[in-house]
């Protein structure tokens, strides 16, 4: 028997799901240098493959590695130079306009301190920052915050906003608004002020969590946000076409930049999205992954462009669990890895160039002979861009932020001040 | 015990069940416990009995067939068009514009069959959870559904035939059966890849150029079985995946009979022993593997990480230890005994704590809706807002499937609140609030919760208010 088994076509492409999570605060001492700093996670979940998004095609291993399933220079779809050594994913045409442009920078053989291959624990330890994966309960982005002064609140009044699922990387002690964009009708100012009230005298938990969405939603009105028709969700329709994700990445960053652009709204902010697990027909060039980074691609660009006045001190980092396997599996997809790539983007960066120290390719170099072996802690990138661009001070980052992290320097001149 | 009974048989059933209907609470308060455990005798518990369902298999089937007719007729059609062109052509008239209705045939209106299946499927489903007396064993049912997920986002019209083959079948069985039964469903072999994994040095695999795939045996056992950090290694996931090459399907074109449905092809199996967690397998074809699985069903780490599921899940995100202790103890003591443990839920003091642990999930609160107001949903509305509140029906956000966690669905509040008031927008002047209020939450309603519902400015006020109380919310 011929054992076709049918290849994951476009209805199978796993929806993505993003949302923005946002503080509220303006960080004081950027302030106090005459900035006001914008910075965005966006985090991928699933395990982005490093080698597919930036090819080392200087390597003399690279295509013995990867071979046709592998980026190249030259043939009908050929990868976009980055310098001498690495190029980028055809796919990702507005990445490198602003790489060009010195507005991205690419790290390259980064990963976690996580060496194990779980993605729900790799995502913990990329959101939590905690060394090792545990019991945990607030992300690394909140805590940074909460490290902050304030420079006074961006918004006071209340409004009504909403989101479902909190990522870890934004749960803390910093207080947290959350957005996505609204499908039902909306609730009437009275009826949510009489339910916050019997919350405020039975349920303070449940209080704050209310009390903490409404404040997003004045800026989305003032944006034409809350009014813009929507589509509907389609939970047992064809789920997302390669179209329909470009859509999605796009709507959800660009929100996410409208309100940080905003003169009132937040200045940082996270957002997540799925579908990133690459097992079966990854489709590095023509496939999942191509439009998978294409939607990226889109992302970044409605960023910029929402971003307006406000992009010159933006920095957004995309970063994900670990990487994948060096070697294509047996179903031309790749399994769980380790290192990877993280991509930076915005006007404050000193971009246009591919930060890597290099491991190597051969079946010697690779991570317990199978991964792209990790050179640089994400933390120092991390810290750098926190250091640098949000002012959070050192002490913080190595103890707080990232515990235990103090052999773990920020990374310097990330960021043009 | 520190409510009175009535208070105690709105915790049951908010906690256990899927919150109470009308006269609910009256029946059970004699002995709360009593009818939990009567729950789990009843006869055909958990199972749902109707013959238009289809298997999975046979709903894979029905699916392929119809897409077939549907591109024979397309086909057709296009043949249809392109004689009709040349003809116009030939007589040296112009083809019509597009637009014109004789160019554009209109589309099908009848929806595709995998979608029909699903929402027949999910219909089942609700209708199950909405009328159950106490719905314990439905509850049981969706923990077990969460905890070996597959997503219709790879198999369509499979989750309802793969919930109630695989799951509900054994949720009042043995861990290992349901074990075995999921991991050798094609929908879950689809959905974690190992449906293409090929040994690499079986036949098949020396003769093309795929080979093995380690998803499934990696998410076994970290998700399905031990757990993650425990007593396995990479070479143990490596080694695992070997066992389990060569359990896929049968395609649907080779076998109009019995396409879609399990089969071992020893010819993509890797032949030899294999090592999992320090014990050696003989390749005896399919039943390597079994021997496998029912060796990690009866591991010690097994029964904690299961134990250590179903409390956090029913009872609190951080369970009280002596609860998992004593779960993890029946389930060990019980070879994996899944009424047996759920008999150890509910007969431990810790699982009656007065203070609610946790916030019910969004499937959990709309479904307790639902029952309160004895209002019925139509399936379609019922997904979308699943979809709106970050948990759509069978369609998990990874294997390892929706967070049991408190935080990770607060943040959906207000979300609920929209739908809440969508809701009572919708039904405020057929629903009772009142009653409802007694029937939902009796005695467990604060003064000050009713106190609002009684000062509320319109009967769609004041049901938000009770749906979106915080008697109502948690559990």
């Amino acid at each position: 028997m011929a054992c076709t088994l049918h290849a994951p076509s476009r209805r199978e492409l796993m929806l993505a799901s993003g949302v923005l999570f946002a503080w509220a605060h303006v960080p004081k001492l950027a302030r106090a240098e005459g900035r006001d700093p914008r910075f965005l996670v966006v985090v991928l979940r699933g395990a982005l493959d490093g080698l597919a998004t930036v090819a080392p095609v200087g390597d003399p291993q690279w295509v013995k590695l990867r071979g046709e399933r592998g980026l190249k220079l030259d043939g009908a779809n050929p990868a976009l130079p980055l310098d001498s050594f690495f190029a980028l994913n055809p796919a990702m045409p507005n990445l490198h306009r602003l790489y060009r442009a010195g507005h991205a920078a690419i790290v390259h053989a980064t990963a976690t301190p996580y060496r194990e291959r779980s993605h729900f624990d790799g995502q913990d330890v990329l959101e939590s920052g905690l060394p090792k994966p545990g019991a945990v309960d607030t992300g690394w982005l909140n805590r940074a915050l909460a490290a902050l002064e304030p420079a006074g609140r961006a918004k006071a009044g209340r409004a009504f906003a909403v989101g479902p699922l909190t990522p870890l990387v934004v749960r803390g002690p910093a207080p947290v608004l959350s957005w996505t964009p609204p499908r039902l009708p909306p609730v009437s100012d009275e009826t949510t002020l009489r339910l916050l009230d019997l919350y405020h005298h039975t349920d303070p938990v449940l209080a704050r969590a209310l009390e903490e969405r409404l404040d997003l939603a004045v800026i989305a009105r003032a944006e034409g946000m809350a009014t813009r028709p929507n589509e509907q969700p389609r939970p047992n329709g064809p789920p997302g076409g390669a179209a329909q994700v470009r859509a999605y990445f796009a709507e959800a960053a660009g929100a996410a930049a409208k309100f940080l652009a905003n003169q009132d709204g937040p200045r940082v902010g996270a957002l997540a999205f799925d579908g990133w697990d690459t097992h079966v027909n990854e489709g590095t060039v023509n496939g999942r992954l191509a439009t998978l980074l294409g939607a990226l691609d889109g992302a970044l660009a409605a960023i910029e462009h929402n971003m307006g006045q406000a992009w010159p001190e933006t920095v957004v980092a995309v970063i994900t669990e670990f990487g994948r396997t060096a070697r294509i599996n047996g179903n031309d997809g790749t399994d769980h890895g380790t290192a990877t790539v993280a991509l930076l983007a915005g006007g404050a960066l000193k971009g246009g160039r591919v930060i890597a120290d290099w491991p190597g390719l051969k079946d010697a170099d690779l991570q317990d002979g199978r991964d792209l072996k990790p050179t640089t802690d994400l933390r120092a990138v991390l810290k750098g861009v926190l250091k640098d661009h949000l002012r959070v001070a050192d002490d913080a980052l190595a103890a707080r932020v990232f515990p235990a992290s103090a052999a773990v320097a920020p990374m310097a001149g990330l960021v043009g001040v | 015990m520190a409510l009175d009974p009535k208070a105690q048989a709105a915790l049951a059933l908010h906690r256990f069940g899927f919150g109470p209907r009308a006269g609910s609470l009256a029946a059970i308060a004699a002995d709360p416990r009593g009818a939990l455990l009567a729950d789990l005798e009843r006869p055909g518990a958990g199972q749902i009995d109707n013959p238009a369902l289809m298997s999975g298999a046979e709903a894979s089937r029905a699916v392929f067939e119809f897409n077939a007719e549907r591109a024979a007729k397309d086909r057709l059609e296009n043949q249809r068009r392109e004689a009709e062109k040349q003809r116009l052509a030939e007589s040296g008239m112009e083809a019509p514009m597009a637009g014109n209705s004789e160019a554009e045939p209109k589309p099908d209106p009848t929806p595709p069959m995998a979608q029909q299946i699903f929402l027949a499927e999910a219909q089942a489903r609700l209708d199950a959870a909405v009328n159950a007396e106490i719905g314990f064993v439905e509850r049981l049912v969706w923990f077990w559904s969460n905890h070996f997920c597959i997503s219709a986002e790879k198999v369509l019209a499979r989750p309802g035939g793969y919930e109630r083959e695989r799951i509900r079948a054994h949720v009042l069985g043995k861990f290992a059966d349901m074990l075995l039964a999921v991991e050798s469903d094609p929908a879950m072999l689809i959905y974690l890849d190992n449906a293409q994994s090929i040994g690499p040095t079986s036949v098949a695999g020396i003769n093309r150029t795929r080979g093995l795939n380690e998803n499934l045996a990696r998410e076994i056992l970290e998700l399905h079985t031990l757990g993650v950090r425990t007593v396995y290694s990479q070479d143990d996931v490596t080694s695992f995946a070997k066992v389990l090459t060569g359990w896929t399907l049968l395609q649907q074109v080779s076998d109009p009979v019995h396409g879609g449905e399990f089969i071992f092809i020893k010819r993509m199996h890797e032949p030899g022993p294999q090592t999992v967690i320090g014990k050696t397998y003989d390749d005896t074809g399919v039943e390597q593997g079994r021997a496998v699985l029912r060796d990690l069903a009866r591991h010690p780490a097994t029964a904690a990480h299961v134990a250590e599921k179903l409390a956090r899940h029913f009872v609190a995100d951080e369970p009280p230890r002596e609860l998992v202790d004593r779960l993890a103890q029946r389930f060990r003591d019980s070879d994996g005994d899944l009424k047996e443990m759920a008999k150890a839920l509910v007969t431990a003091p810790e699982a009656w704590s007065p203070a609610p642990g946790k916030i019910k999930r969004p499937g959990e609160w709309r479904v307790a809706i639902l029952r309160a107001t004895g209002r019925a949903d139509d399936i379609r509305r019922m997904l979308r807002g699943q979809t709106t509140l970050g948990e759509p029906w069978w369609r998990p956000p990874s294997p390892k499937g929706f967070s049991d966690d408190n935080a990770a669905w607060i943040g959906g509040l207000a979300q609920r609140l929209d739908i809440a008031n969508a809701f009572a927008q919708r039904v405020a002047d057929r629903v009772d609030v009142e009653a409802a209020l007694e029937t939902g939450l009796g005695p467990l309603a604060s003064q000050e919760t009713r106190q609002a519902i009684a000062r509320a400015e319109s009967r769609a006020q004041a049901l938000t208010l009770l749906i979106m109380a915080p008697e109502f919310q948690r559990r």
